[in-house]
């Protein structure tokens, strides 16, 4: 379940005064399974890229293959493209219209022509994957608290069954532990089944902390395509084109710079104090 | 005694809950007898996580809500009394969360007039105080720009500027930041601490990003309809644990401090800024 | 493609169409739209275009703006030229086929009608382009203002309007969104009779009226929250003054509006030709 994107050239408006170039010669390949993070700007395109994903939005020029097929060839099934890469909007919630959240979670696989039973065979599993308790199940979906709303909105699209998650931002306007909560459940979904996530997000700290791969967007063009590491290595380029390396890696830099000898590749608090640690431990016996 | 610009008193505020047919099967209090004090001139941060009931307790300083039980005075007005409704609602400037569900104007400057406008000011004043608003926050260029076609950050700069165009003694910013991206939140934070050294009003900011309150000169952390923590921002990031059981984050660094000293170093308490931390380490030998 | 919409949008430049009062242009589109039926020579059509033309060229809106416009009206445009081509019967029989004949009157009064249409549209839509909508609604409102006397809430409707009009772009776009989404979740709105197509909609209409109130409830707070309670005692940032501009655009559309009847129903049409 691989994704391949080959010189995608996507433009806005073509032709009229709004022309804009959203992307422009996107190379890329995501192999199964991975957890890819992109990161960028509002406006670097990384909406627009995910939304070629799925088939969304047709590139002005270039390919994107799913599992080596070319889905802009004729006769490709764009539907059942649309139900094996499932996208979770920013604010997912917003879609939601059912009269109870079990229900409105069937409309994926209802579309996809599936039995009542097997709809809601997949839907309960899809409420139990994020957490869902099914107390709410059966309760309208506009009675659900913010974060609840969130989950029923992502198990409408997991009850697709996707092997690709593709996530805009999923947690934004969510208090941390309502953060927190969700990316620890989508992070257990990757574990636990062989999906491949990929999550957009304008948190340096988030991404660092789950994904395997960062993609970095700018101006409709990939900048970096690396280990978190390698990325945040290059953060004072991250910071010229207006994005900045999690805290933690600038604290790193700043004790070695004070003499202390530690690596600055840490990207999450963990790594970091073990550097410390470290450092502080060899410190002491060398004095 | 100092005059206080809010204050409240056992402050309560039910909710009624109801089922399928509409009847009403009880309450719930969103606010919970909170005693609150504060001060004019200070930056103030109610920390809280979604449905701590900050937000609630924001629009009582508005008198968007009116208490259920208890009192609140705002610049020493009782919020309860319709006489003094309007008082209130000038004193104390409200800035909502949705950039686009608060801006009224299809142009700019014609929506840091409307607050103006509903006041009564004189046209020449308006005027002046559109131009004095929008330059404080830095958006005096984007006078005849449609607020359609700003960014989320530059939205929140508009609104601000329409509230202080009422030229109010308080302005509550009610979880301003929650949907914008880094740039934007960096940007509306930074209007608001210029803003409150320019125009010296008290500034209320309700949020739960950590890193919007170091600046702070006290906080407020409300759970469940309480107020469970106050301190300055140094004393309440000294307790990382207990934030966390309230559904809070810190900052990085302050984790991390944290962190290192409960793997055994001997570092303070409380650190908020990454200076602090290489300092504390340097002093370690 | 729903963001293309062009109509009822304000389009910012800096003209003296632009800085005209509302008013003066509130009356101005209608005695224009008026006068397109007060005549029906091909003189009295030169004028009417001369005036149009001379009108779009002043407010620098460029004319392609003005005719993307047109676009959503295509339809109705050709419904009615049609109905008129077939219908309208008199003169010469032009063409004559099975049922379908047009006569010379019906072509007429077909082309007349398209050109009348036309210009209705870029008329009234000139209006808007140059006028904010909150000086357009401000016009409505000076202009209604005797109404307030037989107890209907001029300023009440004329503040309604105003955020209608703020609020048009927003919830497009949220369709557009909320449409993608409802896609992404495999929802065909393209297929099937119009009965499926019709329950096909419910997955979209659903949210954004549930978008819309929650809006509309957001607003409604933050301008009681600006101390808004409705017209009484509320000053003007913007109060409707007439200049001497808008005095000589009264004139001017006096003017016009004279020639278009002399020229277009007493001047010979042959006076033209030579």
């Amino acid at each position: 379940m691989s994704i391949k994107l080959e010189h995608v050239n996507y433009i806005y408006s073509p032709g009229t005064a709004y022309e804009k170039k959203a992307l422009s010669d996107i190379c890329l390949e995501i192999p199964h399974g991975e957890f890819v993070g992109i990161i960028g700007h509002t406006g670097s395109g990384k909406s627009t890229l995910t939304q070629h994903l799925n088939g969304l939005i047709r590139a002005t020029s270039g390919t994107v293959f799913y599992n080596g097929e070319n889905i802009y060839a004729e006769g490709y099934d764009m539907r059942k493209l649309r139900s094996q890469v499932g996208l979770v909007f920013q604010y997912p919630e917003h879609q939601l219209f059912e009269v109870d959240v079990l229900t409105d979670v069937c409309f994926g696989p209802k579309n996809q022509g599936l039995t009542p039973e097997e709809c809601e065979k997949r839907a309960t599993e899809a409420l139990r994957l994020v957490g869902l308790k099914e107390k709410y199940w059966k309760s309208s979906p506009f009675e659900l608290s913010g974060g609840q709303k969130r989950r029923a909105a992502i198990a409408g699209v997991l009850a697709m069954r996707p092997g690709v998650l593709v996530l805009d931002e999923p947690t934004a306007g969510l208090d941390p532990k309502g953060r927190d909560e969700i990316l620890d459940q989508i992070a257990y979904l990757h574990r636990q089944s062989d999906m491949t996530v990929i999550l957009v997000s304008h948190s340096m700290e988030d991404i660092a902390k789950y994904a395997d791969r960062i993609i970095v967007m700018n101006k409709g063009r990939i900048l970096y395509n690396d280990t978190p590491k390698q990325v945040f290595s290059h953060y004072q380029e991250l910071e010229k084109i207006g994005l900045a390396a999690p805290q933690v890696t600038y604290i790193m830099h700043d004790i070695r710079e004070a003499g202390f000898d530690v690596g600055v590749t840490a990207t999450t608090v963990e790594e970091a104090a073990d550097e410390i640690m470290e450092a502080v431990k060899k410190r002491r016996g060398s004095v | 005694m100092k005059h206080n610009m809010i204050q409240t008193e056992k402050l309560i505020f039910e909710y009624e809950k109801r089922d399928e047919e509409g009847n009403v099967i009880g309450t719930s209090r969103a606010i919970d007898e909170v005693d609150l004090g504060i001060e004019e001139g200070q930056f103030i941060a109610i920390l809280g996580h979604n449905g701590s009931g900050k937000s609630t307790l924001a629009k009582h300083m508005n008198a968007i809500l009116v208490p259920t039980g208890g009192t609140m005075w705002v610049d020493g007005r009782n919020t309860k009394d319709p006489q003094e409704l309007w008082n209130v609602r000038q004193s104390a400037g409200m800035v909502f969360q949705n950039p686009d569900n608060q801006i009224i104007g299809t142009v700019v400057e014609e929506d840091v007039g409307f607050g103006p406008e509903n006041l009564g000011v004189p046209t020449d004043e308006i005027w002046k105080r559109v131009e004095d608003s929008l330059k404080s926050v830095g958006m005096i260029e984007y006078r005849h720009h449609s607020p359609n076609k700003l960014s989320g950050g530059q939205k929140q700069r508009v609104a601000i500027a329409g509230v202080i165009a009422m030229e109010p003694k308080c302005i509550v910013l009610d979880e301003p930041t929650a949907m914008l991206d880094p740039d934007g939140r960096k940007e509306v934070l930074r209007t608001v601490r210029e803003l409150r050294h320019r125009k010296h009003v008290t500034v209320i900011l309700i949020t739960h990003y950590m890193e919007e309150v170091i600046y702070a000169d006290r906080i407020f952390v409300m759970d469940h309809g309480h107020i469970v923590m106050q301190g300055t921002p140094r004393e309440i990031f000294s307790q990382v644990d207990t934030l966390k059981s309230y559904r809070l984050d810190v900052p990085q660094v302050t984790m991390l401090a944290d962190e290192l000293r409960k793997r055994g170093l001997a570092i303070p308490a409380g650190i908020l800024k990454k200076e602090e931390l290489v300092e504390a380490l340097c002093r370690l030998n | 493609m729903i963001r293309d919409i062009t109509i009822g949008q304000y389009y910012p430049a800096q003209s003296i169409l632009h800085r005209l009062d509302p008013r003066v242009k509130l009356v101005g589109t209608l005695l224009y739209l008026i006068s397109l039926f007060l005549f029906n020579s091909i003189p009295g059509y030169l004028v009417a275009t001369i005036f149009l033309v001379s009108i779009i060229r002043m407010s620098k809106v460029p004319f392609s703006y003005i005719m993307k416009g047109m676009k959503p009206i295509i339809m109705l445009l050709m419904i009615t030229v049609l109905f008129n081509l077939f219908l309208t019967r008199g003169g010469e029989t032009l063409f004559h086929a099975w049922i379908f004949t047009i006569t010379e009157e019906g072509l007429r009064t077909a082309v007349f009608m398209a050109i009348r249409l036309i210009y209705l549209i870029a008329g009234s839509s000139l209006m808007t382009f140059t006028t904010t909508p909150n000086a357009l609604t401000d016009g409505i409102e000076s202009l209604l203002h005797p109404l307030n006397k037989i107890h209907v809430p001029v300023h009440e409707v004329a503040m309604m309007m105003s955020i209608a009009l703020r609020f048009i772009p927003i919830l497009l776009e949220e369709t557009d969104k909320i449409m993608k989404a409802q896609i992404a979740r495999g929802a065909d709105l393209e297929s099937g009779n119009i009965i499926q197509r019709v329950k096909s909609m419910i997955p979209i209409l659903v949210p954004l009226f549930v978008s819309a109130f929650r809006r509309a409830n957001d607003l409604a707070m933050a301008m009681e929250a600006r101390c808004y309670r409705g017209g009484e005692g509320r000053t003007k940032m913007k109060p409707l003054r007439y200049k001497s501009r808008d005095r000589m655009a009264y004139i001017v559309m006096a003017v016009y509006v004279v020639a278009v009847v002399v020229i277009g129903r007493y001047v010979p049409f042959h006076i033209w030709i030579f």
